[in-house]
């Protein structure tokens, strides 16, 4: 359950008997992706995150849960080195590179964020992920419109490309930010909420997408609200409320107490057929 | 009148060409102020102009330069007031620019001389416009189009979505910094032929225009400055067959053609609304 738990193995899990894969553990001397060390960070006076301690592995696939306002956000924010560091350090790829310009790394943001009635289609937000490439007055390559083509395809959003945004459906406009994240050819993509929003079909086709780039060894960062989700398809999680309560696997890393401290509310942790259900205890009902 | 060819009078000509001119500029910087929610600030900065423009009048200073230098300084006021959260920026904007309006009433109550110069800064006066201020009225906007050229997909990507684009290594703030200064010299250049009370309306209206026949920002940035040009040109020509103000008839002209689309669409989805109930 701590994160700094050592793990040794290095191939992608097998799929675990309720249909999660086993995580991703780094070789030994691998160097991680992302360290965070003691981090403390937000905006003017206000602490969004205080003393984080973690690491992100090449290919690894983590969800951040947490309540609201518990600084998920903040914290994938703070990876992106947009957020103003009080304490420690952010090291990418084994160099502090906090505030500059992060290589490879794909960010997709919360879609309820999106202005929907931005006159933009589909092929110009996908290309604006080839920015740091194209960014003064180079023009867009004949490779990057096969770049483009070839991920319209695989993001089911074939012949969409001139479409306004706001004619697609939710899973459609998510794939197409993670389409603006995968333009770049990244080894870590960072989503913040993917799902929300989303009907259980969308949120399936974003998961088995996700877990196919993931599979092509893209490490991979989420936020989410639905523990059942997290805990029936994600392998690694961590529970935040301002401070990392608990990391690792969901089995067992979800348990009342556990959360009980992240969200401060009383919820129900049981077994059922081999996965794991997240409930809220009801209320006890005036007599 | 429609007997004589406007095209003899040679202030027509350079009128006609500086309308177009500044018509296309207002027009496609103006897809970004739309877009970034900036009307405001456009319409507040031509108003803080005004102080600028009565200050060169009263220095014998070059318009250009006196009222240039006040813009350029308004401009980067109203930037690090609207970053400031203590205080609602468009209030704080609101401040800055009227007490520049107000600067330039107090000079122009003063000085009782020049109030033919003042109308000119206020409603725009297209016989005023000598040769020199055409090169400089053309040179400043084809530096203002080259530029916004040059930063175009830093300018879309911060306007779109300026939280990624920071994560994505723009500078947001530089990128905000420099273009509310294009915009002030946009409103500089164009002061003298719309004045500063109708500067607003040739930035917001092309590109409103234009947001009804395109879905695409690429052709959004290319229709917005034909409708610029297209309209200054129509009012050129409607200002000098009707004898009206031909800042009032820019205006007009572009505002005609909003209510014209503006009311197709109205129809348009009434006829969609009732189509369906007639099928039954």
């Amino acid at each position: 359950m701590n994160p700094h738990n050592p793990r040794s193995h290095s191939a992608h899990g097998s799929l675990h008997p309720h249909g999660v894969e086993e995580p991703l553990l780094p070789r030994a001397g691998a160097t991680p992706l992302v360290e965070l060390s003691e981090v403390s960070g937000g905006y003017g006076n206000l602490t969004s995150i205080e003393d984080i301690s973690l690491k992100i592995w090449p290919g690894q696939f983590v969800a951040v849960v947490g309540p609201n306002g518990g600084g998920k956000t903040t914290l994938l924010r703070t990876i992106l080195g947009a957020v103003p560091l009080m304490r420690g350090n952010v090291i990418i790829r084994g160099r502090e590179t906090h505030g500059s310009t992060l290589e490879r790394v794909g960010y997709v943001p919360q879609l309820e964020t999106i202005d929907w009635n931005f006159p933009i289609t589909v092929e110009e937000v996908i290309l604006m992920g080839l920015f740091r490439k194209n960014h003064w007055l180079t023009k867009i390559q004949k490779e990057d419109r096969e770049k483009l083509n070839a991920l319209l395809d695989r993001l089911n959003l074939t012949g969409l490309g001139k479409r306004h945004i706001r004619e697609l459906s939710g899973g459609q406009q998510q794939a197409v930010f993670l389409g603006r994240a995968l333009i770049g050819e990244p080894d870590l993509i960072l989503l913040d909420e993917p799902t929300a929003g989303l009907d259980i079909r969308s949120r399936d086709d974003v998961i088995h997408f996700l877990h196919e780039i993931n599979h092509q060894g893209v490490a991979i960062v989420i936020t989410a609200h639905d523990l059942n989700w997290v805990a029936a398809h994600l392998p690694w999680v961590v529970c935040l409320n301002h401070r990392i309560i608990a990391e690792g696997k969901p089995q067992e890393v979800f348990t009342s107490s556990v959360l009980q401290e992240t969200y401060r509310g009383d919820m129900v942790v049981f077994l059922h057929d081999g996965m794991i259900m997240i409930g809220e205890r009801p209320h006890a009902s005036e007599p | 009148m429609l007997s004589i060819s406007p095209f003899e009078y040679e202030f027509f000509r350079r009128g006609l060409f500086v309308a177009i001119i500044v018509g296309a500029l207002c027009g496609y910087i103006g897809v970004y102020v739309v877009l970034r929610r900036m009307s405001y600030i456009g319409h507040g900065l031509s108003h803080a102009i005004f102080g600028g423009a009565v200050l060169s009048y009263v220095t014998h200073s070059n318009f250009f330069i006196g009222a240039g230098l006040w813009a350029l300084l308004s401009g980067a006021l109203i930037h690090g007031i609207s970053r400031r959260r203590w205080v609602g920026a468009d209030a704080a904007i609101g401040v800055v620019t009227t007490t520049s309006f107000a600067i330039g009433v107090a000079i122009v109550s003063t000085y009782r001389s020049f109030t033919r110069n003042i109308e000119a800064a206020l409603f725009g006066n297209i016989l005023g416009i000598t040769p020199q201020d055409l090169w400089i009225v053309t040179s400043i906007s084809l530096a203002v189009f080259l530029s916004l050229f040059i930063i175009r997909r830093q300018l879309l990507f911060s306007t779109f979505d300026p939280e990624v684009a920071h994560a994505y290594g723009i500078a947001t703030g530089w990128i905000d910094f420099a273009f509310i200064m294009l915009l002030a010299i946009t409103v500089l250049a164009s002061t003298q032929i719309m004045g500063v009370t109708l500067v607003a309306a040739a930035i917001v209206i092309p590109p409103v225009i234009a947001r009804y026949l395109t879905k695409r920002f690429q052709t959004l940035l290319l229709l917005s400055p034909i409708i610029g040009a297209l309209c200054g040109a129509g009012g050129m020509f409607l200002s000098f067959y009707l004898d009206i103000s031909s800042a009032a008839t820019i205006v007009l002209t572009s505002a005609t053609v909003f209510i014209l689309l503006e009311t197709v669409l109205i129809l348009r989805q009434k006829v969609a609304r009732v189509a369906p109930q007639q099928l039954r």
